[in-house]
């Protein structure tokens, strides 16, 4: 059997080597181990062992030549019996298996965008929060419980939705919840509510949806009446002016008309309880009725950049002016935030919309399901009046306006309740306790 | 001895009594245990918990070595590798660095490059910790160096009865164990200790505090204040899952992962620096085998980056921990 | 040098019969063919690594004289090929080792050179100079506390590993505790590249002894009697509760620290040269040759029979299989591997 020798590498960054010297001639035998070449390289001469017994049968390099290493060099005709053979190289060992490719967990399906714009939008700031706020066991929670997780509050850290926010969305009778978080738009690039692209179509979130049928649904069921009052807020204003200071850094909070009025509300309620009122229809448990309710819960109506919440001061009527303050602030803080939760939500019976911050003069609201009515507070006008005894003077004067459900109060309670309320307003004053 | 057997099966003892007592036993029931390091012999250690033992068992198993770390861990070796039981004593695990190539290059690596014809079951226990104005050369964790390297094995408990069960462990171990006894919580904590032999396997961890909101690993001292802190929640009505890992190498996978799933949120606290501590390694883990059952990210409570807590009392207590800060950020965890 | 005739003359057997001066020189024979055939076998290309131990023969092959087989223990190096062989390791076990098979006493795991066997008494080592002097010295009061008088702890280093630490630390511990305990440093001049005279400032190193409060003396190493008498006084005064001993000896370093070394880059031809004027193997043989206790027949003869015994011990080693990927997770605790316990 003829063995090749190849030309072996003398030290690690050796790349080749040249035959100095051979040491047999073809024809001649050599033994197992015997040196039959002689090999430089640039870091030592050494002679190289035959690996066989045999008989030399040719060399393939000639004396000084040059060579790459590996190169073969000489063929030896082996002796006699077969070698043992060379133990085998360990197999290679097995590949480990693949790990196997994580499952995306999709939050929800997502609306197809079915707008044509060739625009690609930016998706908007909320939208990205939520998906990328999203743990990892809420993706899994959600998947497995198919729940959009972009309809629901978020009780974590800056609104952000937890596990148990979806867990307790899960639950049976969880679906009937109003969606009241600050619900983003849907996939990016299309046109979103907040940012709506002429000619495109604004796909709506859930939120969104709900909104519109509760607004068909509440002017479909209450025939809606309206009327208005004109409130001098110059001495109530004043006493804002002279606590604020005082009350932030109490409490922390900013002291606005809001707590003010929500306190003449609830007290002429008391002599109004109507306007606290619900009309409960027709049914198998029995006739159409009213059904006045016990506990005053006022609901602040919040305008959010792309939602409308509500959410509720419990047991108003027994808060003072600061605890309504405090509460009510609380409230908007944690609607800002996106922080409201289910139980901020439920409850109201009567509901105060401060639209004045935006400058409206007057406004026709739509009542919130279920409830005798809603008042709003307009912007406030520094004008020219003539007081009870003829004289004119500036004063500070507030609209507001009141929308009702005419089938539970008409024009009497309702211009009752609402000359009951001017009243109250303008008699606050500074000498009272917050 | 000072501590004395009650009649109902266990004794009321603290951390270094109860090293004492699982020593003295490990040397009256075995001729091949063998004690030593500095002091350990005419001073009876520096805490005295070899106090006596000179006496009682004479010097040649109760070795005064010289000053020369290397060594003692060396000697021991050599002496586990000949059939002895050496419990080895460095005075303070901030002298542990010169032996450090005798504990990773040589005991680790015994039994694995003679293919298990040769074993080093050799003991190295040594104190730790801060919070006894010890400065830089006191107080220092050196778990983190060590617990890298296969071969070895570390546990660090806190309560007495943990101490017993697995000092005997440990000195049973056919591998090295390194020992780690927080010094703060020598006669700071004390316990029911049960009478009689018994060992606790090493790699088990033990749920101190059952709860439902947030899981909290530590080990040491801190587990001790973790425990605090979490009781203080529990009047706040948050229920907080108190795990004490008691064994660092091997580490309990199970307990862990049981309690993450359960409550979703893990923090993990420990006096130790936080890069690159223990807490680097459980929050890998833990993302790697239980990422879609974690609501927060993990968070790890632990010694800022310095080399060390200074002797100045505002330095250490800066580099401390304490309940209250532990308290601070199980809230925050809870509330993410 | 004194000459062939002169040694003749001078000559002391040390008790020694001709049977086991002709094995002393039949193991040296074996050490030179076997550290030769590490390097035929990495130019072939065969094993990646060798290291030589050629200029040491005599000093191992009489240091291995006095150890007694059974009872002592030995903490060697990893260029005391000779003194593994002397103590009873067979050129197969060495084979196992440079071919890093399975077989191994280490499976395979360490480097050529680094022997291990309980049965013979030796002390698996690393490859960090001085780290195995503890345990050789916690061996020595491990054989001092169970009351086994007739054994003590053969411990051997070069004169490079006399710098480290730990050499200091297990010399003064050795001392206090009067352990069964020699300390024989194989000094030949080199540590890698270090000359003598950049490692020590004094450079006989029998003379720390005293500062240890331990006996010391210095030997000649080419000479293979001359080290097996202090030698086995040394174990001697070990094994009967004497204590320590620190013995030097002598001789040089022929090749290159291993094949990763190039030592022209830091002697020159001509030293090596002039040095191996002292090469103990043609010495002794002319040494046994001039005495009448072999002929330069025997000597063609044991040499033919080292080859044989060499290329079996090759061959058969070489069959035989790597460790298998799978082996690499055993043994690194007596139960599982794993950091995590599940």
């Amino acid at each position: 059997m003829a063995t090749t020798i190849t030309m072996p590498q003398l030290g690690e960054t050796v790349t080749e080597g040249t035959v100095a010297q051979w040491l047999k001639r073809v024809g001649d035998s050599v033994d197992k181990y015997e040196d039959f070449v002689e090999v430089s390289t640039d870091k030592v001469n050494a002679g190289v062992p035959s690996p066989v017994t045999g008989t030399i049968r040719e060399f393939l390099v000639r004396e000084g030549e040059t060579v790459a290493t590996g190169t073969p060099i000489a063929i030896i005709d082996e002796a006699g019996a077969a070698q043992a053979p060379l133990p085998k190289a360990p197999a290679p060992p097995a590949a480990a298996p693949a790990a196997p490719a994580p499952v995306a967990a999709p939050l929800a399906a997502r609306p197809p965008s079915t707008n044509g714009s060739t625009a690609s939008e930016a998706p908007s700031a909320d939208a990205e929060r939520v998906l990328q706020s999203a743990s990892p066991a809420v993706r899994r929670l959600a998947r497995e419980h198919q729940i959009d997780i972009r309809t629901l509050n978020g009780s974590g850290a800056n609104g952000r939705v937890t596990a148990d926010d979806v867990l307790a969305a899960a639950q049976p009778g969880a679906a009937a919840r109003p969606a009241a978080s600050a619900a983003p738009p849907v996939a990016s690039g299309t046109s979103t509510y907040a940012q709506p692209i002429p000619g495109t179509t604004v796909t709506l979130t859930q939120a969104r949806r709900i909104i519109a049928e509760r607004m068909v649904e509440s002017r479909h069921n209450a025939p809606h009446a309206w009327s208005m009052v004109e409130i001098d807020v110059t001495d109530v204003w004043a006493w804002r002016a002279h606590e604020k200071a005082r009350f932030e850094r109490e409490t922390g909070h900013k002291l606005t008309l809001l707590p003010f009025f929500i306190r003449a509300v609830v007290e002429a309620i008391a002599v109004f309880p109507l306007m606290n009122a619900r009309f409960v229809p027709a049914s198998n448990a029995g006739q159409a009725s009213i059904y006045v309710n016990p506990d005053v819960n006022i609901g602040i109506a919040i305008g959010l950049p792309t939602n409308l919440v509500v959410p509720v001061v419990k047991r108003a009527d027994q808060l003072s002016i600061k605890g309504l303050a405090v509460a009510a602030g609380e409230l908007i803080d944690k609607a800002r935030k996106g922080k409201l939760g289910v139980d901020d939500l439920a409850g109201g019976t009567f509901t105060v919309n401060n639209n004045g911050a935006n400058g409206s003069w007057a406004s026709a609201p739509i009542i919130n399901g279920g409830q005798a009515g809603i008042v709003t507070m307009e912007t406030v006008v520094r004008k020219l009046v003539v007081r009870p005894d003829d004289s004119i003077a500036i004063r500070s004067m507030m609209n507001a306006c009141l929308s009702l459900d005419h089938r539970v109060v008409d024009g009497y309670v309702a211009s009752g309740f609402l000359a009951d309320l001017k009243r109250r307003l303008e008699a606050m004053g500074p000498q009272g306790e917050l | 001895m000072a501590v004395v057997s009650s009649s109902k099966g266990s004794t009321v003892m603290n951390n270094v009594e109860a090293v004492r007592a699982t020593l003295y036993e490990a040397m009256k029931n075995d001729d091949r245990t063998v004690i030593l390091g500095e002091d350990v012999g005419a001073r009876g250690n520096v805490f005295l918990i070899t106090k006596d033992f000179i006496g009682e068992f004479g010097p040649e198993r109760v070795v005064d070595t010289p000053i020369a770390e290397a060594s003692i861990v060396g000697i021991a070796v050599g002496m586990a590798m000949e059939g002895l039981r050496p419990i080895a004593e460095i005075q303070f695990a901030d002298f542990i660095y010169p032996s450090f190539n005798q504990i990773v290059g040589e005991a680790a690596k015994v039994r694995y490059r003679s293919n298990g014809e040769y074993t080093c079951p050799l003991v190295i226990r040594t104190p730790y910790g801060g919070g006894v104005r010890g400065a830089l050369s006191h107080s220092v964790s050196i778990e983190a160096l060590f617990y890298h390297v296969p071969g070895l094995k570390i546990v660090a408990p806190s309560f007495p009865a943990d101490v017993k069960g697995l000092l005997n462990a440990a000195i049973d171990d056919p591998d090295p164990v390194l020992f780690l006894e927080h010094k703060k919580t020598y006669r700071l904590i004390k316990g029911e200790v049960p009478d009689g032999h018994y060992t606790i396997p090493l790699g088990r961890a033990n749920v101190l505090k059952e709860g439902t909101r947030l899981t909290v690993v530590s080990y040491g001292l801190y587990v001790h204040w973790a425990l605090e802190a979490a009781q203080q929640l529990e009047q706040d009505g948050v229920s907080v899952e108190v795990i004490d890992l008691r064994s660092i190498r091997p580490m309990d996978k199970t307990t862990i992962l049981r309690s993450v799933e359960k409550t979703r949120r893990l923090l993990i606290v420990h006096e130790d620096n936080k890069f690159g501590g223990i807490g680097a390694e459980i929050s890998a883990m833990v993302a790697e085998e239980a990422l879609f059952h974690l609501d927060a990210p993990i968070r790890r409570h632990c010694a800022p980056d310095v080399p060390a807590m200074g002797y100045a009392l505002p330095l250490e207590e800066e580099y401390m921990s304490s309940p209250v800060e532990m308290a601070e950020a199980m809230r925050e965890l809870v509330q993410f | 040098m004194a000459s062939t005739e002169a040694k003749t003359q001078t000559f002391q057997r040390q008790g020694l019969g001709d049977d086991q001066l002709r094995a002393i020189f039949r193991n040296m024979l074996l050490q030179r063919q076997l550290d030769n055939r590490g390097f035929q076998l990495n130019r072939q290309g065969k094993v990646p690594f060798a290291l030589g131990s050629e200029g040491h023969e005599a000093l191992q092959a009489g240091a291995a004289m006095a150890f007694e087989r059974g009872k002592d223990i030995l903490a060697p190096y990893y260029r005391d090929l000779g003194l593994c062989l002397g103590i009873g390791l067979s050129p197969y076990e060495i084979m196992l080792s440079i071919f890093a098979r399975a077989a191994d006493h280490n499976g395979g795991r360490q480097f050529p050179n680094h022997y291990s066997s309980k049965a013979a008494g030796l002390m698996s080592f690393s490859s960090i100079l001085a780290a195995h002097l503890p345990h050789a010295v916690g061996a020595a009061y491990a054989i001092k506390y169970r009351g086994e008088t007739g054994r003590a702890v053969l411990a051997t280093c070069g004169d490079g590993t006399t710098s480290e630490g730990e050499w200091h630390e297990s010399m003064n511990f050795a001392a206090v505790h009067k352990l069964p305990f020699v300390m024989l440093v194989e000094n030949n001049e080199w540590a890698i590249s270090t000359p003598l005279d950049k490692q020590m400032a004094q450079p006989e190193i029998w003379r720390r002894a005293v500062g240890y409060g331990m006996p010391g003396m210095r030997f000649n190493g080419f000479d293979p009697i001359e080290t097996y008498a202090a030698v086995k006084e040394a174990m001697d005064r070990a094994r009967s509760g004497g204590g320590p001993t620190l013995v030097e000896g002598t001789c040089y370093r022929y090749l290159a620290h291993s094949t990763d070394d190039n030592d022209m880059t830091y002697r020159t031809r001509d030293e090596v040269d002039r040095r191996r004027a002292q090469d103990p193997v043609p010495a002794f043989e002319a040494l046994l040759v001039a005495l009448g206790v072999v002929t330069p027949q025997d000597v063609e003869a044991m040499r033919k029979d080292v080859l044989r015994e060499t290329n079996e011990a090759t061959d058969a080693a070489e069959a035989l299989p790597y460790p298998q990927a799978s082996d690499l997770y055993t043994h690194v605790y007596e139960g599982a591997w794993q950091p995590w316990q599940s």
